[in-house]
């Protein structure tokens, strides 16, 4: 899949946990949760006045990764997910400062994401890393491309042509840059739902009443004028480090401590040594090194892209105002969120 | 000496008119001309399952006492955009010829047939005794036609409305109940999307006794939902609506105080936007419960898990992929009685996000649920191995349909074509009925389809083959093959041909974005006359390409009602 092969490409590493090794955070299997995102008394980005309460567990708090939502206390986490017990160092306080290089989830990871990158990469100028989709034949074009073990098929894919403006034509199966043709059915006006790039009509096979019915659920910001409604009000969350995006539904909260908690059990499984191979709880992968780096401090802080496209800091405005305005999540190294505006 | 038979033939009949299978009835018809005759005098439903193939009058001719009709009109790929608009199957010259032969009709099942508002009204006054209409992935008609039903329909007892291409103008057709209507069993509209007058709604639900089966829109709240349960703890099926608002605990506990008390619920459906902190409202109804469709409801493993923790019984089961693989593990550690599991895509088209489920969701429900023999699974990557472990955990599959999201997707960690994964499935399930294959695939997964797949009825293919060859296997191997779906695939006029004896015992074929030409369709149409070869051609294509080819068999001979994109040979 190219967006992720890019997207991976950019983000600088290449080995990342599966969406299948959520470990730790699932409560319900009787593992013990890890409060990744730990939200605690001590609020560090704009941590001017704001107490601690915990005075002996400044150590620890102080390497706790949290969203530093300016100007407000982070709330106390919920027994239900929180289990800050003082004193133990190889607890939930852990975050990684650098996923990429301290290699999130090396070892082990079957190479979920790796084996699909890699096939594809491979194949230079195909359809995967254009983002695009050709028309019918242009598929098996691209397979022609892949590593000749597999040339039994590749011959047969020369085969493969079709002519007419909207379709792509097909001379020589490697001939697959220049311009990629979306073949959309004109007289079948699709109903799929937006889509960042040119997709393939009625593919994936899902009946467009569905597709419809969650369009509406999830409703990507981007498309309403932001103006607050009933329903629901989608947005993207990403994360540096993470491999992927989450979406999100601003309505489903009303304060910003219930946002952080959710997008803290969201993203917990991007942390790094947490999740260990075949997502057993990888508590002993916590290693000294690892705690070491931790303590020279930095920590996440959430932002969003407002209407006007500019990236703030959480937390300013009145939740209500934020919910009308935000476009997009991210979770931010605190670092580089340096001259945010607030 | 005479051959007559030695049952009268009422006695025949009788003994017939028990027989409901309507595969059981073509072959008793088929033994003798008395047989056939007895048969075709008892006869009360008739199942249609491609409306071209046979015209309302040969029917009315055939079977003169029919009291229940099914009928399906567009080839399925209509579900995807892929038949032009106006491509034809319209109820309306089928109701004109009922109205005329089956004044006592009662029910009608349409599935992806165009029916307009006229058609609806024309229905409803045409048939007094009419009890049930059920509407499936149908288009062209609006909740104006409802209307009609609702008012005139004084017998009715099933309204059942799924997933259709409704103009919903307002909720207003709710109203046209009467009031002394009481008839209703089953009531579903949760494809609506407008308000309904929740009084009338509530007044009706009150009056229908026997209504089994309640399927609301998302317009109906948690708290009117459990007004209408109060008042109705019979229900067997419910689809809830909006599962989301904000109750006050006094308000949460009366929602599960009324669920408690539906002790024959076994469906639950609806949960749009369900918030996971009600959920547990449901656990008493969930104890008893074979069917939960959670296919509108976004939750998380966590939730999943939750809940199914309270599901033991469970048979069917529907998720949206947000649960992910780890909800799908909680799914085989509680519901070892499951035998359908559906996993649908909560973001198809956004590449960005790319989570959802993978390989390991489905092997660990397939450990875990051995009586597995219906899947339908959305993942955006797969393996070989995993499904040769899935079907070697679960051999009985009958319905295996995988679709790999990204066309031509090779297994991840091997980076082979997943020809292994659909032959273990060909070779391990004996009884498989219908397959859906995807990834990338070679002309092997065809030749192992075609030599052991000894049962396959249905076969939908996407953005796979090699060559012609492939198709040629299926054709010659698959001897009760009856439904062939092919889009982008390399399969040309001697793969098309391959299948020239074969068509006549088949439903139907559809092959779109192939490299079939109008020459190699004009060749099967002169050589085989009792098949319809329908081509429907793009705007601005070759005109020697055949971009969509439809073919079917056809006693009625070529239709008269197809529109000027769809050439007929």
């Amino acid at each position: 899949m190219s967006p992720l092969l890019l997207g991976v490409e950019e983000e600088g590493q290449s080995r990342v946990s599966s969406p299948s090794v959520e470990c730790i955070s699932q409560n319900g299997l009787g593992i013990r949760e890890w409060n990744y995102l730990g939200l605690s008394d001590f609020c560090s980005v704009d941590s001017s006045g704001v107490p601690d309460d915990n005075g002996n567990n400044l150590n620890l708090k102080a390497t706790e990764l949290r969203l530093g939502l300016p100007g407000s206390q982070s709330p106390e986490r919920e027994t239900e997910h929180c289990f800050l017990n003082s004193g133990k160092l190889d607890e939930k306080t852990l975050f990684p400062l650098l996923p990429s290089k301290d290699g999130i989830c090396s070892s082990s990871q079957k190479s979920v994401v790796t084996g699909n990158k890699r096939g594809f990469s491979e194949v230079k100028g195909t359809i995967y890393t254009e983002k695009k989709w050709m028309g019918h034949g242009a598929v098996p074009d691209s397979q022609s491309l892949q590593p000749v073990s597999h040339g039994k098929y590749s011959v047969a894919q020369a085969s493969v042509k079709k002519d007419g403006p909207a379709n792509l034509i097909q001379e020589q199966p490697c001939t697959s840059n220049g311009t990629k043709v979306n073949r959309t059915d004109i007289s079948n006006n699709s109903s799929a739902p937006t889509a960042n790039r040119a997709q393939v009509v009625g593919w994936p096979p899902i009946r467009s009443f569905r597709t419809k019915t969650l369009t509406t659920s999830s409703k990507n910001n981007d498309e309403v004028d932001g103006k607050p409604g009933p329903g629901t009000l989608f947005v993207k969350v990403s994360m540096d480090g993470a491999p992927y995006l989450r979406k999100v539904d601003l309505r489903m909260y009303s304060t910003y401590q219930e946002l952080s908690s959710a997008l803290e059990k969201m993203f917990s499984c991007f942390t790094l040594g947490q999740c260990g191979a075949h997502g057993t709880p990888g508590k002993e992968s916590l290693s000294e090194s690892k705690l070491k780096d931790l303590l020279h401090g930095s920590e996440y802080v959430l932002t969003y892209e407002d209407k006007d496209g500019d990236w703030m800091l959480v937390g300013d405005v009145p939740w209500e105002m934020f919910i009308e305005t935000c476009r997009r999540l991210k979770i931010m190294k605190s670092a580089d969120a340096i001259g945010l505006g607030k | 000496s005479s051959r007559r038979s030695s049952f009268p033939d009422e006695v025949l009949e009788r003994v017939l008119s028990l027989l409901k299978s309507h595969r059981d009835r073509s072959s008793v018809s088929l033994v003798c001309k008395d047989w056939y005759n007895a048969e075709r005098w008892s006869r009360t439903h008739v199942f249609i399952g491609n409306c071209y193939s046979v015209s309302p009058e040969i029917v009315a001719r055939r079977f003169p006492k029919i009291r229940s009709v099914t009928l399906k009109g567009k080839p399925r790929f209509s579900d995807f955009n892929l038949v032009p608009e106006n491509w034809g199957a319209d109820i309306h010259a089928w109701l004109v010829v009922f109205a005329a032969k089956y004044p006592f009709l009662e029910e009608l099942r349409l599935k992806r047939m165009a029916i307009s508002d006229e058609s609806l009204e024309f229905l409803a006054v045409s048939f007094p005794n009419f009890k049930a209409l059920s509407l499936l992935s149908c288009d062209g008609f609006s909740t104006n036609g409802l209307a009609a039903i609702a008012t005139h329909c004084k017998n009715l007892t099933e309204l059942d409305i799924q997933e259709n291409g409704i103009d919903d103008k307002g909720g207003s057709w709710l109203s046209c109940f009467p009031e002394s209507f009481t008839s209703l069993e089953v009531l579903n509209f949760a494809n609506l999307s407008s308000d309904i007058n929740f009084d009338a709604l509530e007044r009706l639900v009150g009056r229908c006794k026997s209504m089994r089966v309640l399927k609301l829109n998302r317009s109906v709240s948690l708290e009117q939902l459990q007004r209408l349960l109060v008042n109705a703890p019979q229900l067997a099926e419910l689809g809830t609506g909006s599962f989301s608002e904000e109750l006050t605990f006094r308000q949460y506990v009366e929602l599960e105080s009324a669920l408690s008390n539906c002790k024959n619920m076994h469906t639950l459906s609806g949960l749009w936007d369900a918030k996971g902190i009600y959920l547990p409202a449901l656990y008493p109804v969930c104890t008893h419960l074979t069917f939960l469709n959670l296919s509108y409801a976004a939750l998380r493993s966590d939730e999943l898990a939750k809940l199914l923790a309270h599901c033991p019984r469970l048979k069917r089961l529907w998720v949206l992929d947000t649960v992910e693989d780890k909800g799908l593990e909680a799914v085989g550690l509680n519901c070892p009685l499951l035998e359908e599991l559906r996993v649908f895509p909560a973001d198809p088209f956004d590449e960005e996000i790319i989570h959802g489920v993978t390989e390991a969701g489905f092997v660990a429900v397939s450990f875990g649920c051995p009586g597995l023999h219906y899947v339908l699974y959305f993942c955006r990557q797969m393996t070989n191995a995993a499904v040769a472990t899935i079907v070697q955990n679960c051999p009985d599959f009958t319905h295996f349909r995988l679709c790999i999201m990204n066309p031509g997707q090779p297994d991840y960690i091997t980076n082979e074509p997943m020809d292994e994964a659909f032959g273990a499935v060909v070779k391990t399930c004996t009884k498989l009925q219908r397959l859906s294959v995807s990834g990338l695939l070679t002309d092997l997964t065809f030749e192992y389809i075609g030599r052991y797949a000894k049962n396959l009825e249905t076969l939908s293919v996407a953005f796979a083959g090699s060559s012609d060859w492939g198709m040629q296997c299926v054709m010659g191997g698959c001897s009760k093959l009856r439904k062939l779906e092919i889009r982008d695939c390399p399969f040309g006029n001697a793969a098309l041909l391959s299948g020239l004896e074969k068509y006549e015992s088949m439903r139907s074929l559809w092959m779109s974005a192939c490299n079939v030409t109008m020459n190699g369709c004009r060749l099967l149409a002169r050589e085989m006359p009792r098949l319809n070869v329908e081509v429907m051609k793009e705007d601005g294509s070759d005109d020697s390409q055949a971009d969509k080819v439809y073919v079917y068999r056809s006693i009625a001979g070529p239709r008269r009602d197809a529109p000027p994109s769809v050439l007929t040979l």
